[in-house]
């Protein structure tokens, strides 16, 4: 009799002991999401924007009532650690998360570098992750299970520049391209995806340069430029490259009648360089004047105005904040769909989702890229504003420039 | 590449102009800061790997000095100033200790400090790419293909003074004259009466200050960012290599040369050459001094 008691005892106890560990992740009435986010470094102003978007999205969400699994409603909070913009402190923190936090559930850092340190150890785990910045191809060709990215690939970037350049003339085969990328993984993808395009039409490259990774000075690509005359010219190399080309094209007068390039916004150059830039085609993950919506936020524009509410010192949001919010709003969808906190159940939950939200669409692939969104292009103009283009006649060709 | 050489010298010859021009306000630059390390790694026998992080300094100051509408002259003055005070703190506070130590701990503690300046930096200006746009007006030759920047003449002058100024000074000044001597002799120096110490502070006060007037230069001219300094570091290495140590004026011709190699480098194998250009130089130098050096080699039993 005794010792009957005494394994119920052992028993109970160790079902609480094992559902002690199992709910850590769940705390009382609170769903705990964690997140290694680059608050220092050089990554730290990305950083910052990525973890408001997290931020507001929670607390819209929970003041909405929160997240409803079994009758119940949760509450959701994120556990943040600083990554310091290191890939080896990210993986050391998101083992941290999970080991030792009881964290199952993972939002993203920022940047496609940081993304491939920490999913191997996600996986490892089968930890379900839903990042929103991280966009390198090479994310969603390892196989990974559980990652999840609301944004579109890096090859989508300046593809449609290409397209545009092509919908210029009768003859896409005439069509010279003046091409100047950084080496790292982001802008070989972005590259990748334009000279796809540049072989569909047949266009000629007159200037293939790589750029450095301690980019201060690209004068001699410009040199060259000026000389080929060539129809577009295409660049990629993060905030650094836009800054340095914008200022550059600037200095040397060069005249492009079309010219793209990542990271505009970022970079700012149409508040510093208000003459070169002039023209420039800018790709975007999100426009504030989407016409999306969705019952949470409402549509693109409430949330680029219920954001800047909230954080005041933006005028105007980058996209990072709102693709952030994005995936907080995707982990909400997928407990309730999924109706448990089992990792592998939200798991499959995650991957089924699909749902438009004020981002856009969300339809993961078998990869776990988002292939239901659109990548937008935009065109600062002569008094510096960004206007969206979604096809060549919205767009001011050549470029209309006052050097 | 051969499209390229044909355009330099076929269908747009000129364009080497361009080139040349780019080169020359790019080997101000080098030569100013090469000149500082030349002096520290001559006179007190310290690699300083610090350099490029004190001209991304300088730039930084000159960053936040012109945001608040001050003159570039006085900018450049107060840059200056401010570079040789921090120079001489960094000498009390740590160089003064390494200074007898072997080659190692000075290269670990350099380094050590240039991973700290280039995190303060990140702190205080934030990691995004600066720069100082002056809106000055550019001047255009050669129907547009050749453009000339007045920021890049007024480096360009800036960088000429500095240096006349630096070389009459070395010559001429008592100090000058002592910071040569304790660099031929740092015990006969002391024996003669020269405070070495005080030689010591000054050089790495005068080097820091030379850096911060190149990295004015530079915030004028290009970007910066916190964690640039490596790039300037490595090209003033090569630079002062390739010179040779105690040989000023051929540090500062070797700075153009660097200059011009690295341009015409980027010309024709393409911008990301650009970098690696100063490096393969030092390689070379390094390689040729082997082979130049062997019949004095000897082996010591």
């Amino acid at each position: 009799m005794k010792k009957e008691l005494l394994t119920i005892a052992l028993g109970a106890m160790l079902t609480v002991g094992v559902t002690g560990t199992a709910t850590a992740k769940v705390e009382g009435d609170t769903i705990i999401l964690g997140s290694s986010i680059s608050l220092t470094g050089k990554y730290a102003t990305n950083g910052l924007h990525t973890q408001r978007g997290y931020d507001y999205a929670v607390d819209v969400i929970n003041a909405a009532g929160g997240v409803k699994v079994g009758g119940k409603s949760y509450k959701l909070a994120v556990k943040y650690y600083d990554d310091e913009s290191t890939p080896a402190r990210g993986a050391q923190l998101a083992e941290r998360l999970i080991q030792q936090d009881g964290v199952d559930y993972m939002l993203g850092p920022y940047s496609s570098g940081m993304v491939k340190a920490i999913a191997p150890v996600s996986e490892k785990f089968g930890v379900p992750m839903v990042e929103a910045e991280g966009a390198s191809r090479s994310l969603f060709t390892q196989g990974y299970k559980y990652l999840f990215a609301v944004l579109s690939t890096s090859e989508q970037y300046l593809a449609t520049a290409i397209d545009m350049a092509a919908a210029s003339t009768s003859d896409p085969k005439s069509i010279r391209v003046a091409l100047a990328f950084e080496g790292d993984p982001f802008s070989m993808d972005v590259r990748a995806g334009v000279l796809d395009k540049i072989n569909e039409y047949g266009m000629k490259i007159v200037i293939d340069d790589q750029l450095p990774a301690d980019l201060s000075d690209m004068s001699t690509t410009l040199t060259k430029t000026k000389a080929l005359k060539p129809d577009i010219l295409i660049v990629s190399g993060h905030s650094k490259g836009a800054a340095t080309a914008a200022r550059q094209i600037d200095e040397m007068k060069v005249n492009v009648p079309m010219i793209a390039m990542t990271h505009c916004e970022a970079a700012k150059v149409h508040e510093k360089f208000p003459n070169a830039s002039t023209g420039f085609l800018c790709p975007t993950q999100w426009v504030e004047t989407l016409s999306k919506s969705d019952p949470m936020f409402g549509s693109a524009a409430e949330w680029n105005t219920g954001f800047k509410t909230a954080y005041p010192s933006y005028t105007s949001v980058p996209y990072q904040s709102a693709q952030a919010s994005a995936a907080v709003y995707v982990w909400k969808e997928a407990f309730e769909a999924a109706n448990s906190f089992d990792k592998d159940t939200v798991r499959d939950a995650i991957a089924a989702v699909e749902m438009e939200t004020f981002y856009g669409d969300i339809k993961f692939s078998e990869n776990g890229n988002n292939i239901a969104k659109p990548m937008f292009m935009r065109q600062i103009g002569a008094d510096s504003s960004y206007s969206l283009v979604e096809k060549f006649d919205d767009m001011t060709f050549p470029r209309n420039v006052k050097y | 590449m051969l499209d390229n050489l044909q355009l330099l010298f076929v269908w747009a010859p000129v364009i080497n102009i361009q080139i040349i021009l780019e080169g020359i306000f790019v080997g101000a630059v080098f030569a100013l800061s090469a000149y500082g390390l030349a002096l520290v790694w001559g006179v007190m026998n310290i690699k300083n790997l610090a350099q490029g992080d004190f001209v991304i300094m300088g730039g930084y100051m000159a960053l936040a000095l012109t945001s608040a509408n001050v003159h570039l002259a006085l900018t450049m003055a107060i840059v200056i100033v401010t570079m040789f005070i921090y120079g001489w703190v960094v000498y009390v506070v740590m160089i003064r200790r390494i200074i007898d130590q072997d080659m190692f701990v000075s290269l670990l503690a350099t380094f050590g400090l240039s991973l700290l300046m280039q995190q303060v930096m990140n702190l205080i200006f934030g990691p995004e790419v600066q720069t100082i746009d002056m809106e000055l007006p550019v001047y255009e030759a050669f129907d547009g293909m050749v453009t000339i920047p007045s920021s890049k003449i007024i480096s360009l002058i800036m960088a000429a003074i500095i240096a006349v100024t630096v070389i009459l000074f070395m010559k001429k000044s008592r100090t000058g004259q002592a910071i040569r001597a304790t660099a031929q002799d740092a015990r006969a120096a002391r024996v003669l009466g020269i405070d070495t110490d005080r030689v010591y502070a000054f050089t790495f006060a005068f080097n820091a200050a030379l850096c911060g007037a190149a990295g004015v230069l530079v915030s004028i001219i290009w970007v910066i960012q916190p964690f640039y300094g490596i790039t300037y570091s490595v090209r003033t290495f090569a630079i002062v290599t390739a010179a040779g140590l105690g040989n000023l004026p051929g540090v500062i011709s070797a700075g153009f040369g660097i200059g011009l190699f690295e341009k015409y480098t980027g010309m024709i194998m393409g911008t990301a050459y650009e970098v690696a250009a100063p490096v393969s130089i030092l390689l070379l130098v390094l390689i040729w001094r082997q082979i130049s050096m062997r019949r004095n080699r000897q082996v010591v039993k």
